[in-house]
């Protein structure tokens, strides 16, 4: 399945629903969307990541490179993942100590509102 | 004889293909369900690599992947065929402390693969690299 990419504002927040597999040969999409909002001024991303099939280290190299930008601006990315699989590569590469991530969409945004 | 070998134009749309198929092979050699998608990641994570290291120092040279699942694991052998490659990234460095993204491993594929075979062995094959991974195909033994 190709990657399907899709966003929304929501309580300030830009919602990143991402659908499909993120891979060495999609992921220069996803990276292109994180580098537009971020250029149009969208600092506090959530990344749902709930309907991600497949994610490799390519993938990873992204949100990290998208937590990077963001940063730069004082801002935040955060995840929405439940997956196990998808969750695993997370703490074998022990990004989950990097990212935020949360259960659901609400939650993410929830924690980052607490935040601030 | 590999049950299944094949050979792919090191170009990013391939890599799914050789995943696709390497996961197939998988589970007909009996891998267990659970540990398909470890076999999909890690042989995507090397040919995700090997594609890479083509297009920098052999862009004509296809990579090559070979798939045996006849005894009690089921292998996976990608060679890359760069004299570029000096593989000096095995085995890789342990991953971020946490506390800086910008501390991800420099190759943060093997770093994965390392993650999710409980075998793999780097070893120069010819003018390239291989990398060699394996699970238990749930075969039996002798």
């Amino acid at each position: 399945m190709d990657l399907k990419l899709e966003h929304h504002t929501t309580d300030g927040i830009e919602v990143v629903d991402v659908e499909g597999e993120i891979d060495v040969y999609t992921a220069p999409r996803l990276r292109e969307l994180l580098i537009d909002l971020v250029n149009g001024g969208h600092y506090q991303l959530v990344v749902n990541m709930e309907k991600v099939e497949f994610l490799d280290s390519t993938g990873l190299g992204v949100l990290v490179g998208g937590l990077k930008r963001v940063r730069a601006h004082d801002g935040s990315l955060d995840l929405v993942c439940t997956q196990e699989r998808i969750l695993k590569i997370f703490r074998i590469t022990g990004l989950t100590k990097v990212f935020g991530i949360h259960d659901g969409v609400d939650e993410a945004i929830a924690a980052r509102k607490s935040e601030k | 004889m590999p049950t299944v070998e094949m050979t792919f134009t090191p170009l990013p749309a391939h890599v799914r293909t050789a995943r696709l198929v390497a996961t197939a092979v998988a589970r007909r050699s009996g891998v267990p369900e659970a540990l398909l998608d470890e076999v999909r990641l890690a042989v995507g994570e090397a040919c995700s690599r090997a594609v890479e290291v083509h297009q920098q120092h052999c862009p004509a040279e296809p990579v090559r992947v070979a798939l045996t699942g006849a005894g009690e694991r089921f292998e996976v052998v990608v060679t890359n065929a760069s004299a570029g490659d000096d593989g000096m990234a095995w085995p890789p460095q342990p991953a971020t402390d946490g506390q800086d993204p910008a501390a991800l491993p420099a190759e943060l594929g093997l770093a994965v693969i390392a993650g999710l075979a409980d075998d793999v062995q780097v070893s120069r094959n010819g003018d390239g690299l291989s990398i060699r991974m394996s699970w238990p195909s749930g075969a039996p033994a002798g």
